[in-house]
């Protein structure tokens, strides 16, 4: 009958297992994988992303230069990542914010890439 | 006089949406009658529009509990119809995160069956070992649930050696609390009162419906796919867990112990963890028909792939270990009390987003 | 793992089964395989640790024996079936009716592949 007891003692005297959220949060583990972004200055726009994509989140157009994510879409494999020939591809170890309206990550090409000769 | 009570699919106890109509008489259940579909996705025919490689992401969304055995599963089939040999590391990493996720997968459950009859703070406990589980995963393969480390050919992420001797700290921390909710478990009024001799699956019942898993283990069958050393399983000592009574308790039981099984597992596999690579390059297209089994938390899965070398594979079908486990519960249900029902149907793990896929 | 499935007639379906089950093998499962204009019914059962396969092919729209009479589990997937590939089965213990997922305004079977039958009209009249 008494098995908790002990526990329950230790609880009570011990700090809370859990974290009040917005005010406190937790730093991300290394590695971990959070939000998808580009350097799109070194991207070719082969589009090699956005046909490895299990939930195709990416667009990219070759004419118009740009390159498009999904967040919302997106289901954080990093399959994209490990695929871009040039490793322009990257997640940082945070995840999205709840947010009030849905946008997309839309990256517009200015420059472009050197070209090696 | 007969009256029918429906059950499910939004209920307080349950964290799937089942529904079953129980035919009752006064109190007792005399027949239930299942309902799915709430959670139909129809993902085996995803595979007719993803290629090979797209369709490890979503089998591993077919069950967010225990989606690494899943893409495993999957991975093994199209290994299996292309020839390819995985390297051995990759097949013992599979298994290190097999296990933890068996062992998370198992926690959760626990919490929600002891919330189930009434003990919250069991669940808290429960829940409150998992996440030391949840973190171990979420830094070596960068997810918590999903954790996607399978890909065709052997698996994305390796472990380091400091991660690994985190893992067997945690390891240990994990049996240390466990050993903690073991008496209050095993000598609870309140525990025993809840599910021993309710919800009754003789060792006959079990093996003529084809329960699987825990359920059929609980039964006194011996029978556990692990024992067909798939993976990295033929390299370490293993005996399934089984109780004989057959009962909700026993269903308990061999859960609980396998989490020591698991806990046990992940250290034989740590310590005999050989060097080398862990993935090789695919490439061609598979073509061919297989199945291949593996042992999920809630029991055995069965996938059969069929390939016609192109890209897109011709069929692939999932049999997820609760499809097997709802004939049993329709048979353990008639007899038993109203009040009863919702810990006799979460003692079989119910998990209807496989179920209906 | 090699796949090796026995292939038995319509006939010889039930009685194979019962004496499988008689022999204490174990139902896993069935799968269903749209070949085109034929299904591929595969029986998947199981003995100390090891699969036996039966296959059926049944032309499509053609009714196929329920084995659920002798293996009660065999219910929920030949529900199934007759849901996603509209096979008829002679004998289910228990009928959804083909709404075990789907709901009852719905007309098509979702698995089967899309064919579009060929019917040339001669003369150029479309």
């Amino acid at each position: 009958m008494l098995d908790m007891t002990a526990t329950i003692i230790r609880n009570f005297l011990t700090k809370p297992h859990t974290r009040l959220y917005p005010i406190t949060v937790r730093e991300p583990f290394e590695n971990v994988r959070g939000n998808l972004d580009i350097e799109i200055e070194e991207c070719i726009l082969c589009g090699i992303c956005s046909k490895k994509c299990p939930s195709q989140c990416i667009t990219v157009s070759k004419e118009e230069k740009v390159w498009t994510v999904d967040p919302f879409a997106c289901v954080y494999c990093a399959i994209c990542v490990e695929n871009c020939p040039t490793h322009c591809l990257s997640m940082d170890k945070h995840h999205r914010k709840p947010v009030k309206v849905k946008e997309m990550n839309r990256q517009v090409q200015v420059k472009g890439p050197e070209k090696k000769k | 006089m007969a009256t029918i009570v429906p059950f499910g699919p939004q209920h307080p106890v349950l964290p799937e949406p089942l529904h079953l109509k129980l035919v009752l008489e006064d109190e007792i259940v005399k027949q239930a009658l299942p309902t799915l579909g709430y959670v139909h996705r129809g993902l085996e025919t995803l595979a007719s529009i993803k290629d090979i490689n797209q369709m490890v992401q979503v089998v591993e969304r077919v069950c967010g509990i225990c989606s690494c055995i899943h893409a495993h599963n999957y991975c093994m089939c199209i290994e299996g119809l292309m020839g390819i040999e995985v390297p051995q590391r990759a097949d013992f990493l599979r298994v290190i995160w097999s296990e933890m996720h068996r062992m998370h997968s198992h926690l959760l459950w626990f919490g929600l069956l002891a919330d189930a009859f009434g003990m919250e703070s069991l669940f808290m406990h429960a829940w409150r070992i998992r996440e030391k589980i949840m973190d171990v995963m979420e830094a070596t393969a960068g997810n918590r649930v999903i954790i996607s480390i399978n890909k065709v050919g052997g698996v994305r992420r390796d472990l380091s050696q400091d991660q690994l001797k985190w893992i067997l700290k945690v390891l240990g921390e994990v049996e240390e609390e466990l050993d903690k909710i073991k008496p209050v478990l095993t000598n609870d009024y309140t525990v025993k009162k809840r599910t021993v001799g309710k919800g009754v699956l003789t060792y006959q019942q079990a093996y003529e419906l084809g329960a699987a898993g825990p359920q059929l283990r609980g039964s006194g069958v011996v029978q556990d796919v692990r024992m067909t050393g798939y993976g990295a399983y033929k390299y370490i000592d293993f005996a399934p867990v089984t109780e004989p009574d057959g009962d909700s308790w026993a269903r308990t039981m061999v859960r609980f112990r396998e989490l020591y099984q698991s806990i046990d597992i992940v250290r034989q596999l740590i310590g005999k963890l050989p060097e080398g690579e862990i993935a090789v390059k695919v490439k061609g297209k598979p073509s061919g028909e297989i199945v291949c089994r593996s042992e999920q938390p809630r029991g055995e899965l069965l996938y059969y792939v069929k390939a016609t070398g192109e890209n897109f594979l011709d069929r692939v079908r999932i049999r997820t270990p609760t499809f097997a486990n709802v004939p049993p519960l329709l048979a353990m249900l008639p007899g038993c009390e109203m009040a009863d029902v919702p810990v006799i149907a979460l003692s079989i793990d119910p998990c209807i987003s496989c179920t209906e896929r | 793992m090699a796949f090796e499935a026995k292939n038995i007639t319509k006939n010889q379906l039930v009685s194979e089964v019962q004496s499988l089950k008689n022999n204490g093998f174990r139902f896993v499962t069935m799968s269903c395989v749209d070949l085109g204009d034929s299904l591929d019914l595969l029986y998947h059962f199981e003995l100390n640790m090891q699969l036996t396969h039966l296959r059926l092919t049944v032309p499509k729209g053609d009714t196929a024996p329920s084995i659920s009479g002798v293996y009660f589990a065999a219910l929920l997937i030949e529900n199934e079936t007759k849901d996603h590939f509209g096979v008829n089965f002679d004998g289910l213990v228990l009928d959804f009716g083909g709404h075990l997922y789907l709901e009852e305004e719905v007309q098509k079977f979702p698995f089967c592949k899309v064919s579009v039958s060929d019917t040339k009209s001669e003369g150029g009249a479309l």
